[in-house]
Formats: C-alpha cells, sequence, structure tokens
C-alpha cells in the first residue's frame, strides 16, 4: 500500500479547471517533487493534500484511509505535516515558543491546563533539539517578527518537523530566498533523515534535482510527466513545454 | 514612551522576577491591612475594584490571551449576579433558598458555564467583528429577557434585597455582615481568580490560546482543534465573569438589569485596553483607573464622563499597550533567559 495515494483529483476555481483529475502515488522515504510553470496548478494541488482547500472530485488517501474531506487539523494528526509559500507563523512570540507549539501538541500535553508550560521538560528538549537542527537555536529568545526572512523560512520548515509527520509536504522552501540562503534550505532539507516521506513543491531546478528521486510534473492542471529525475529530464514533452529548448544540455553538463 | 521607560531603567527593574515578586506582596500585604485604615467608604471602593477587577481579568483570557474581542461579557456578570439573585433574594419573586455560597457559587459557575457554552456554540464559529457583534447580541437578548421576564427577574427593578453571603458547614455557619468581612471575602476570591487565571494562561493551554491568538491557520496546521480550545477559554471567562458578577449583587444586595447591559460590555473592554491586554495585571490596574476615575474627576465636575472618553482616547492613541505598555513591561515568556541553556 502506497503512503499518499491521490486519485483524479481535480478543482474548479469557478469555470476554470485548476487541477483537472490528477492521479499520483507516493511510496514510504520518497522524495518528491512537483514542478510546472506557474499557474501549473502546483500550490493548488499542494493545497488540495494539505487540506487548506477542498477538491471539487477526486480522492486522496493516506495509508489506505480516505481524507479527501478531513479538516486541516484532522489531517495533521493522522501524519501529514506541511509548511506553507509564504511564512504563516505566531509571528509575536519567540522562536522558541513557536516550535514549542508545534512540540507540545505532537506530544499531547495542552489538556494541562495548570502546570507551567516550562515544566515539561521533555517538550522543552525537544523544541531545544529542533531548533538545534535547524540551526535557530542562537535566535531562541527572539520574537520571530524581528527574525531575518531566511531565518523565518527555516522556522516554517521546523514547525512541520515537530510534528513528526509521516509525509513532509514543503511549499517552496526557498522563495524568495537569496541565493547563499537557498544553499542552506536545500542543505536543511537534504540532511533532513532519509527514512522522511516529503513532497516538496519547487521553483528552483537545481534544489529540485539535488533533493527528489522522484518527480511530478504538472502543466495547466494536468500530469504531464512523472518518473525518476532522469526520466523527467529525458521526456521531450516536458523539454519543449517546461524546461524549454537546451535546458538538458544545461543540467546534463 | 516606552523607550523613556526604558532609559530609565524601569522595564528592566521591573521584569526582574525579585522585583514582581515583592511588589505582589506588598500589594497583598497592603490589601490585607487596608481594612484597618481605610474609611468605610473607602473601603467599599476597593471591594467594587476587586470585584471588577475579577472581571476584567476574565475577559483578559479572551481578548488578551486568545484574541476573541468579546463585546458581549456583560452577559456572563449579569448572569452570575442573577442566578446568585433568584436563589438568595428575599422578593417574592426569587426562591430564596439560601445564600450559602458553599451553594450558591457551585450553581452560579455551572450555570454561567452552561450558558457560556451555548452562547460559545454559536458565537465561535464566527471571528473578528462579526464575533462581536453575535456576542453582543446575545448579551442584549439576555438583558431583553432580563426586562421581560419580570416575573422571574423582577424586570427594571431587578432582585432587591438579596440575603448577605453566608460560609455554613455543618453546624459552623459565619454570615459576611460587616463590610470588612466582606472586603476579605472579594479579596480572597480576587487572589484566587488572579492564581487560577495566572496558572492557566502559563500552562500548555494558556500557550495554546496565545498560538491562535497569534496565528489560528497555523494551529490547524499543527493539528490543533481550535474550535475546542476557544470553547474552553469562553467558558472559562464565561465562569468567573459570572464569579464577579455574583459578589457584585451580593455587594449591592440588588441583582440589577443594567449589569447585562452594553454599556458594561463597554467599559471591561475600555478596561482592558487603559490597563494593558495580554498580562494580568494590566486589567487589574485598568479596573482601579476606570472605577475610580469618576471619584477623582466628579468633585471638579459633572461631566466626568467626557473626561473618561478623553482619557480612553489618550490611551488608545499614545499609549496602545495600555499602562503596563507604558511601563515598559512585556508580556511573559515561556522560557526565561536565565534558564538559556549554553551552547
Amino acid at each position: 500500500m502506497s503512503l499518499l495515494t491521490v486519485t483524479n483529483l481535480t478543482k474548479h476555481f469557478g469555470g476554470l479547471a485548476a487541477l483537472a483529475s490528477v492521479s499520483m502515488t507516493v511510496e514510504v522515504g520518497e522524495r518528491r517533487a512537483i514542478i510546472g510553470p506557474n499557474g501549473a496548478g502546483k500550490s493548488t494541488f499542494f493545497n488540495l493534500i494539505a487540506g487548506e482547500l477542498l477538491p471539487t472530485s477526486g480522492q486522496v488517501q493516506l495509508e489506505g484511509q480516505d481524507i479527501t474531506k478531513l479538516p486541516v487539523n484532522e489531517r495533521a494528526n493522522l501524519g501529514l505535516g506541511h509548511t506553507f509559500q509564504r511564512n504563516n507563523l505566531f509571528l509575536g512570540l519567540t522562536t522558541f515558543e513557536n516550535v514549542y507549539l508545534a512540540v507540545q501538541h505532537h506530544q499531547g500535553i495542552t489538556k494541562n491546563i495548570f502546570k507551567p508550560a516550562g515544566q515539561f521538560s521533555q517538550v522543552t528538549a525537544q523544541t531545544t533539539e529542533i531548533l538545534q537542527r535547524v540551526g535557530l537555536l542562537e535566535q531562541q529568545h527572539e520574537v520571530v517578527s524581528t527574525l531575518a526572512y531566511g531565518q523565518q523560512r527555516a522556522l516554517e520548515v521546523a514547525l512541520a518537523l515537530a510534528t513528526e509527520p509521516k509525509v513532509l509536504l514543503l511549499d517552496e522552501p526557498t522563495a524568495g530566498m537569496s541565493p547563499a540562503e537557498t544553499t542552506e534550505m536545500a542543505q536543511l532539507i537534504e540532511n533532513l533523515p532519509h527514512s522522511l516521506t516529503m513532497m516538496i513543491v519547487e521553483h528552483d531546478m537545481d534544489v529540485v534535482f539535488s533533493l527528489a528521486n522522484k518527480i511530478t510534473v504538472l502543466h495547466y492542471g494536468q500530469k504531464i510527466s512523472n518518473g525518476t529525475p532522469a526520466q523527467v529530464r529525458a521526456d521531450p514533452i516536458v523539454q519543449e513545454i517546461y524546461l524549454g529548448a537546451g535546458y538538458n544540455e544545461n543540467v546534463s553538463k | 514612551m516606552t523607550s523613556l521607560t526604558e532609559q530609565m531603567g524601569l522595564s528592566t527593574w521591573l521584569g526582574q522576577k525579585r522585583v514582581k515578586l515583592g511588589l505582589i506582596i506588598m500589594a497583598v500585604i497592603l490589601a490585607l491591612i487596608y481594612p484597618y485604615v481605610s474609611s468605610l467608604y473607602f473601603l467599599s471602593l476597593a471591594i467594587e475594584v476587586f470585584i471588577f477587577a475579577i472581571f476584567a481579568m476574565s475577559l483578559d483570557l479572551l481578548l488578551g490571551y486568545t484574541g476573541l474581542a468579546s463585546f458581549g461579557h456583560a452577559a456572563f456578570l449579569g448572569l452570575g449576579g442573577y442566578i446568585l439573585g433568584y436563589i438568595s433574594s428575599r422578593s417574592d419573586l426569587a426562591l430564596n433558598l439560601t445564600s450559602n455560597i458553599l451553594i450558591t457559587l457551585p450553581l452560579v459557575i455551572i450555570g454561567t458555564a452552561l450558558i457560556a457554552f451555548i452562547i460559545g456554540f454559536f458565537a465561535l464559529r464566527t471571528s473578528g467583528i462579526y464575533f462581536l457583534m453575535v456576542t453582543l447580541a446575545f448579551a442584549q437578548m439576555l438583558f431583553s429577557i432580563a426586562i421581560r421576564w419580570s416575573g422571574i427577574t423582577g424586570g427594571s427593578d431587578g432582585l432587591a434585597g438579596v440575603a448577605r453571603p453566608v460560609i455554613g458547614l455543618g453546624s459552623f455557619s459565619y454570615e459576611f455582615s460587616s463590610r470588612p468581612s466582606f472586603y476579605y471575602l472579594v479579596l480572597f476570591f480576587f487572589l484566587l481568580s488572579w492564581w487560577l487565571l495566572r496558572r492557566i494562561v502559563n500552562s500548555p493551554f494558556g500557550w495554546t490560546l496565545r498560538g491562535i491568538r497569534e496565528n489560528e491557520q497555523r494551529m490547524k496546521a499543527l493539528g490543533y482543534n481550535t474550535f475546542r480550545f476557544k470553547m474552553a477559554a469562553f467558558v472559562i471567562a464565561g465562569t468567573f465573569a459570572g464569579l464577579s458578577g455574583m459578589l457584585l449583587v451580593q455587594f449591592f444586595r440588588h441583582a440589577a438589569p443594567g449589569n447585562l447591559y452594553w454599556t458594561m460590555s463597554g467599559q471591561v473592554i475600555v478596561m482592558l485596553i487603559v490597563g494593558g491586554t495580554g498580562t494580568l495585571i494590566g486589567p487589574i490596574l485598568g479596573a482601579m483607573v476606570i472605577r475610580l476615575f469618576p471619584l477623582f474627576v466628579s468633585s471638579y465636575t459633572e461631566r466626568w464622563e467626557l473626561l473618561l472618553g478623553l482619557l480612553f482616547i489618550l490611551f488608545v492613541l499614545f499609549a496602545p499597550k495600555g499602562i503596563m505598555g507604558f511601563l515598559g513591561v512585556k508580556p511573559s515568556t515561556l522560557l526565561t533567559q536565565e534558564k538559556r541553556p549554553s551552547g
């Protein structure tokens, strides 16, 4: 059984078919990239799986369970963690508190209404560990709105990581980043345990080809190609309508 | 202006744990000896301030911590009062059962919690300005019921002749008949409420509420069922407001429809804005200022409400974080800097 199964997923916005009958499966440990030109329906596809949008028709299954109509929070509890394309953080709280909120829910202590939050040593310890992993421990006392953009972006990933998802959905993790920050982010994602299944929507082709072991290409809401990076790179349709003439020589030099 | 207090080192001074603890202990000692040095008139004022401080703190849990701007919080103040009044008023309309707080308090708590649950069930499906309007509508509905259903509520007269609170268990019985004894009863409930709410806001539950205030969508993405937490906060806030309403009616010995009216909901919001939201001390200071302000100004002018409005505008413009923000006191953080792990 596949970890994530998408069957004939369709989304209409009024008369516009943003996504037309896309099917896909993601296996355990896979690192799947979703690529495609602007307006290809990547974000729509992503948000339908994450639960931020509901589909017009079609089905999404996680470990065989139908989650098509489940609200976002129940999907998250089943192990579907996702980040946002635009930073979507707790801006008025500190970095530590941001991650703590993710960890305390995952560890199931939020019904505790009387003991000071700082005294849950398992939660604080894991929070510290995650901050260390994403390189934000130095900034743990800083209010998130004062962090640099790249650091906020890393925190975006940290929040999703802290829920220890079975599938981690990353929506353009390097969006708006400088080349240096992009490299750092790619490194961060690369260093995540390979047992973690990932689905990543990304614009930066270098990032995609360095991270992904499976790629799905969308174009005008339709799936036009699917396979390993080598297969996708060699696909003439992909080269023609998406990567553009001459790209093949560029990336394989 | 915050920078001024920061330059003076006041905010760092106030931020120290020792200083905070010292100030709190001093305030508690002052409150304890207050009846011995105060006239009866000023004692009454203090009682009023403490009751309204409980009311204001309860709204802070919603407005300051959860980010829910309720404009109908008077519903619970009034409701707590009417429940108490109905149980222990000597009026012919009321039950006149008992004034034993060991019985009345649980009934007030259960009653307000139940109504808070019902109102919350509908109101919490909305947010922002809609939430504000729906809570206002519910409170005004209760006000109308209080006015119209005069066979139970006494209509616009309310329920008069509320018996003084008694605490009785077995053969032991004590009546809070003197002003100072009632003062200590209110002080006890005030300190208890403050302590309980403090524990609540600093718990994982309390941090969840802050998370909802900051970004509800993200909380959902992390797996939180935010509706449940908002409901819990709404019910808790409602019961504390009910408690303050009970004390208010015991104090004036009269359950009046004015306690349900929207101006009361407005007044408590003003207390929060003047004191500063998101800190429990802020609402206490706000309650103090708003309840004592007329006293000092009304000897100079009859139009003190005009000046109150002016004060409110000044705060909104120049000290939007209230007195606490003006003093440079920041909301508490989860992890204190001293505890910073090395490395």
